[in-house]
């Protein structure tokens, strides 16, 4: 009755791009689109939040940069990696990563938690000249950071767009008291798109990270957003094995 | 023009294919002078200059965009507009179109490259481009596809051969993949810059979905689709088994779109996910080396070829890297291989033997079988293409072995511990034992570009060498003719 014969698809282009559309399609759906459905597969934990204009538009440069082509932000769950980078990485440490930056590559070493871990100064000097502090770095210099001002006149209309693909910033009133909510008010505050600007030039002056307070430079921005990586979330709430369910 | 090129006017239009060929040349010579450069950063950092715009940072994506879709995918539409015309027996559908994929093409090519030394960048690998670039690419592929398909119904043949199955598989999956990886939101309709629509773990997966199958169909159906055609040509002997054809082709599609999260094992991707990518991996070993075997098994009978033919070596060689690197591949998606090969060389290593060793060196052998056919006449040089075969041959093998070391080396030096358990080794040593294999993978490179250039010189004189046989011919038998 059904005789199956090959030489129908042969002979058929339409019925032949059917079949291969069917082929290539199912394993992407199988494993991309639970990803959006399935609950654990972003664990809830306390402090992970959006980043502030001043670390976002320091993120926006480590991509223009192409960081992500030599150091990764994935810390994989070993023990030398434990020991040398710190917790492993959880999927809610980077739910607001818009693009993810886990890397491929350590041309360099991970910097999942790199926050905190150098002075601002260490990571000015290493930034401008990575031989300085680490003498066998094959790392490019990157000295133009310090002396480009940041441009910041467009904060607000990037992050509008980041509102746009899901992440918490506010422009109304009523995502702001969320975000109290959630994020409590000195976070809230930070997130609110009207005052981008005016919160951005606020922690550059108040952390000082490129050492020169007379101005914003990309050098403040990159190392606001150094110096928050992997410090969200505060592991010494949470049982050693918590995470382990959701992996 | 020659008699077969006015012939070929009439019957087939090979003038797009010349223009891809042309295209494919110079995208290898400059994407492969960057890697080289690039590499060479890496050996000797002085190399960045202090420049932003030469940055390993900003020209690694110019590199992988040159070769890729430059070099690559040039190659793929000459060969594929070529095949599908001789195998259909009927002109391409579209000369308009066919003209606007290539002129579109190009210009995607060109405007990625400006705008990653600029600093305009998705922060996704081989997904670099911005958004009005993905949409050109978008207008340009699905254009692409209208041509392919409208050649393939105009066909004189009742079958659709199987190089043009690959081919087609590709068009598709590569326009399924592009638009999917690259939604996202630009800051504004007179900015270059946007932010993906997903983040963190789905964008992870996404990307890998995408990038690992970038390699699938683009820089593997696709150049199955070149080999179908060019190696029973090139040695004057039908396919070895139809049949299996038809099995690898099937599973391959199937297979391939499952595999890209094994690029991120023990990552904070869900274990069922890189699990099930893992298993999907080793099944790809089977249809994989399934075209390697009907492939190299062409030339049964006629093995006296490799002795004599530089052209068949170019491609038997291909397959056989072709087959090596699809066992190390289902191999670094184990587990427990991947923790240690993983973010290290060993990976940069694997992609190179296949894309120096399978993508570029089948690339190169069809290309100097269509060469002569494509302004009838003869390659100008026979020995150039055997010195271009041996470069092309010793700078893979330096640079992949190269790799190997240094990846291994890293990957052990990562998770050595000393006597009291503390970690043996600070990351700044293992980077300074690296410089030796740097400086060899790029001395590798060096041979490799060496072979490059020295292909283009011998398509240029060839060209050269056609016009001239050309321009005697047309002073009196063109007359005639007209």
């Amino acid at each position: 009755m059904f005789n199956f014969k090959h030489e129908w698809i042969e002979k058929n282009v339409g019925l032949m791009l059917i079949a291969t559309m069917i082929a290539i399609s199912i394993g992407g759906l199988v494993e991309i689109a639970p990803l959006f459905f399935i609950k654990e597969t972003v664990e809830k934990v306390d402090g992970v939040r959006p980043y502030t204009p001043l670390e976002s538009r320091g993120r926006d440069i480590y991509v223009r940069e192409g960081c992500y082509l030599c150091h990764s932000q994935m810390i994989r769950p070993f023990r030398d990696e434990a020991l040398r980078y710190g917790h492993y990485s959880l999927a809610a440490e980077s739910k607001y990563d818009h693009p993810f930056q886990w890397g491929s590559k350590r041309t360099g070493p991970d910097l999942a938690r790199v926050g905190k871990k150098y002075s601002n100064e260490w990571h000015v000097q290493h930034l401008n000249d990575p031989k300085s502090m680490v003498p066998p770095s094959v790392m490019p210099r990157y000295p133009w950071l310090l002396t480009t001002a940041l441009d910041y006149s467009d904060v607000a209309e990037r992050l509008k767009a980041l509102r746009q693909v899901g992440v918490p910033y506010s422009l109304t009133q009523g995502e702001y008291d969320r975000n109290v909510k959630d994020f409590g008010a000195d976070v809230a505050k930070m997130l609110h798109i009207p005052d981008a600007q005016k919160n951005l030039i606020a922690q550059a002056q108040a952390g000082n990270f490129d050492g020169d307070r007379s101005n914003v430079s990309e050098m403040d921005a990159v190392v606001a957003y150094l110096q928050v990586l992997g410090t969200m979330v505060d592991f010494s709430k949470y049982d050693n094995d918590e995470f382990v369910k959701f992996r | 023009m020659a008699a077969v090129g006015v012939a070929g006017t009439d019957q087939y239009n090979f003038d797009i294919v010349r223009k891809f060929t042309i295209m494919a040349l110079v995208w290898g010579a400059v994407g492969m002078l960057v890697g080289v450069y690039i590499a060479s950063e890496l050996a000797w950092p002085f190399l960045n200059f202090d420049i932003p715009y030469i940055t390993f940072g900003r020209l690694r994506p110019v590199h992988t965009g040159a070769v890729i879709f430059g070099f690559g995918g040039s190659a793929l539409f000459a060969t594929s507009y070529y095949v599908v015309q001789r195998t259909c027996q009927a002109r391409l559908f579209g000369d308009g179109m066919a003209s606007f994929t290539f002129w579109g093409w190009q210009a995607v090519i060109v405007l990625a490259a400006i705008s990653y030394v600029l600093g305009y960048s998705q922060g996704r690998e081989y997904a670099e481009m911005e958004w009005p670039i993905d949409l050109l690419i978008e207008v340009v592929w699905v254009t692409y596809l209208l041509v392919f398909v409208g050649t393939i119904m105009k066909r004189k043949q009742p079958h659709i051969y199987v190089a043009n199955w690959f081919y087609l598989s590709f068009i598709l999956a590569t326009a399924l993949l592009h638009t999917f990886n690259n939604l996202a939101v630009p800051v504004s309709l007179f900015t270059l810059k946007s932010y993906s629509l997903f983040a963190g773990t789905q964008d992870a997966m996404t990307q890998w979905w995408y990038g690992h199958n970038a390699v699938g169909f683009f820089l593997t159906a696709a150049f199955l689709g070149m080999m179908y055609y060019f190696v029973p040509k090139q040695a004057g002997r039908p396919i070895y088994s139809y049949r299996l054809s038809i099995v690898h082709f099937w599973a391959l599609s199937f297979l391939y779109m499952w595999v890209g999260a094994h690029h991120l094992h023990w990552t904070a991707l869900p274990d069922w996910t890189s699990t099930l990518a893992a298993t999907f991996s080793i099944m790809l070993l089977l249809p994989s080396w399934g075209g390697m075997i009907n492939g190299i098994m062409t030339l049964s009978g006629a093995w006296d070829k490799l002795r004599t033919d530089p052209i068949m070596r170019f491609m038997i060689v291909a397959l056989s890297f072709y087959g090596m690197s699809t066992f190390e591949g289902p191999m670094m998606s184990l587990k427990d291989v991947n923790a240690l090969s993983h973010y290290t060389d060993w990976t940069v290593g694997h992609v190179h033997s296949g894309a120096l060793g399978w993508v570029a060196m089948i690339s190169f052998g069809s290309l100097y079988h269509l060469i002569p056919k494509l302004w009838d006449t003869r390659m100008y040089s026979e020995k150039l293409i055997n010195l271009h075969f041996w470069l092309a041959t010793i700078g893979t093998l330096l640079y992949i072995t190269a790799m190997w070391i240094s990846g291994i080396m890293q990957g052990l030096m990562w998770r050595a511990f000393d006597d009291f358990g503390n970690l043996q080794y600070s990351f700044a040593e293992s980077v300074a034992a690296m410089h030796p294999y740097y400086a060899m993978r790029a001395i590798g490179g060096m041979f490799f570009l060496t072979g490059m250039l020295l292909m283009v010189f011998n398509a240029f004189m060839t060209i050269r060498q056609a016009n001239a046989q050309g321009a005697r011919l047309e002073v009196s038998p063109a007359k005639a003719a007209a």
